[in-house]
């Protein structure tokens, strides 16, 4: 049935595509700058080489 | 000191952070919090990320568990999980392509959380079933299927199939008929 075939990748085609959209403003936006700020505080506060503290915890 | 500090990778994981927060928490200024509070637990236990391995995954499971551990302590707390009250705005009807991306997120906020997770994941941000599978930490195949599941459904409250849908229930029914058939 070409014409099932059709509407499903038509319906998927579409899904796809406003998925997309929905989230192409917040990616396009980059890094805001709070967040920037806050990775550079945060490596401060913590330096690199903190090999201890193995807790693996993931909540 | 010319060595790269490996945390700097975080930073072009951000835009895709905030993405997949959005979707979750289905409110900006919520999201940005949640991606906040991610960081400060990334950058905390980043010694706990093994180098080599998936870094966005790595983050998105960290994003995703503060996301659900929360929400769990607040419902306990609250009984009263009002956050799940979405898109309750009076839109007009607009006959153009607003419609359809409203209807579009409508439909959307209506999914199951694992559905609406997978399709961002995968659909929206383009990670492998692998890659998404991992940051929800389930099997690959339970990630295909909930993708799959999810479109099925998704395009179901669209209305993309409105004068199929009994015909397809028969086609899994009597899928699923022929196959018990078969034991």
């Amino acid at each position: 049935m070409p014409a099932d075939d059709a509407r499903k990748k038509r319906s998927g085609d579409l899904i796809d595509e406003n998925l997309k959209k929905a989230f192409s403003e917040t990616l396009e936006e980059g890094v805001p700058d709070r967040f920037r700020d806050l990775l550079a505080k945060l490596k401060q506060t913590a330096p690199e080489d903190t090999s201890e503290e193995p807790e693996n915890d993931e909540n | 000191m010319t060595k790269t500090d490996p945390r700097d990778a975080v930073l072009e994981h951000i835009p895709a952070l905030r993405a997949f927060a959005r979707s979750l928490t289905k409110d900006a200024v919520r999201a940005d919090d949640l991606v906040q509070e991610c960081l400060v637990k990334a950058i905390a236990k980043f010694a706990s990320f093994k180098e080599g391995t998936n870094l966005r995954a790595w983050l998105f499971t960290i994003l995703r568990n503060t996301f659900y551990s929360e929400r769990r302590k607040a419902v306990r707390e609250a009984e009263d999980p009002e956050g799940e009250i979405v898109g309750a705005l009076s839109v007009k009807p607009e006959h153009d392509g607003h419609l359809q991306m409203k209807e579009f997120n409508e439909a959307f906020q209506q999914l199951k959380d694992e559905h609406r997770e997978a399709l961002t994941l995968i659909g929206a941000l383009g990670l492998s079933y692998e890659e998404a599978a991992e940051a929800c930490e389930v099997a690959i195949g339970t990630m295909k299927s909930r993708t799959n599941r999810a479109r099925k459904e998704l395009a179901r409250l669209m209305e993309l199939d409105e004068d199929k849908p009994t015909e397809l229930t028969d086609n899994q029914t009597l899928s699923i008929v022929n196959q018990s058939g078969h034991m």
